[in-house]
């Protein structure tokens, strides 16, 4: 699943980390997510968009099989 | 945007908490277990009654123990979960296939020894530490 999680958080000048402690998650959570390693959950997702007052599909974007 | 100290502050001393009380009933569970293996030969001298109690109180420590571990596992958050559980699932297949297939290589003569449960208990926790090594790499 791509993101736009390390944009939106690079325009907000906030840290991975820093993310990582508005989320309630670890560091290497917010890594993997931006590095489309690893999937949020939906109320992880849910956490993300109302932190960025966006919705989910402004930041994951679902990527169909080939 | 809410400030990130108060909430995930707590959350990280949660799991550092969390992590200290594991470690620390570990060791206590791993030292009942001393005492209870070698405390007959070595400190009261073949008494059954004290063996007996010792090995309830290492049972008893374990409960808790396994308690504690759960509660670790619960205030992870879901990445780090992901982790353990393959870490785990990995463990317990290996230890299943292992420790069948040992038994049997005892049972049918195979091999001269004896199969021990702790050649088992080596091989599970081996393959977790494996496993959260891996586990980790994957997604840094």
């Amino acid at each position: 699943m791509k993101n736009r999680l390390k944009v939106l958080r690079a325009e907000r000048d906030l840290t991975q980390a820093q993310l990582a402690d508005l989320l309630n998650v670890s560091r290497q959570t917010i890594n993997a997510i931006e590095k489309g390693k690893f999937d949020p959950s939906l109320p992880l997702a849910f956490k993300a968009a109302r932190l960025f007052g966006l919705t989910i599909e402004d930041i994951f974007e679902d990527e169909p099989p080939e | 945007m809410t400030s990130p100290e108060s909430s995930n502050t707590n959350w990280k001393q949660r799991n550092n908490l969390n992590t200290k009380r594991l470690a620390k009933w570990t060791a206590a569970w791993v030292l009942s277990l001393a005492l209870a293996t070698f405390g007959d030969k070595f400190i009261w001298q073949q008494s059954e009654l004290i063996t007996a109690i010792a090995i309830g109180i290492n049972f008893l420590i374990g409960i808790v123990m396994i308690m504690v571990n759960k509660q670790h596992l619960t205030d992870l958050d879901e990445l780090q979960q992901k982790i353990q559980l393959n870490a785990m699932a990995l463990s317990l297949g290996i230890g299943l296939i292992v420790g069948i297939s040992y038994s049997t290589l005892d049972t049918t003569g195979l091999i001269s020894s004896h199969a021990e449960i702790s050649h088992l208990i080596i091989v599970m926790a081996l393959t977790y530490m494996i496993g959260i090594i891996f586990g980790n790499r994957q997604y840094q």
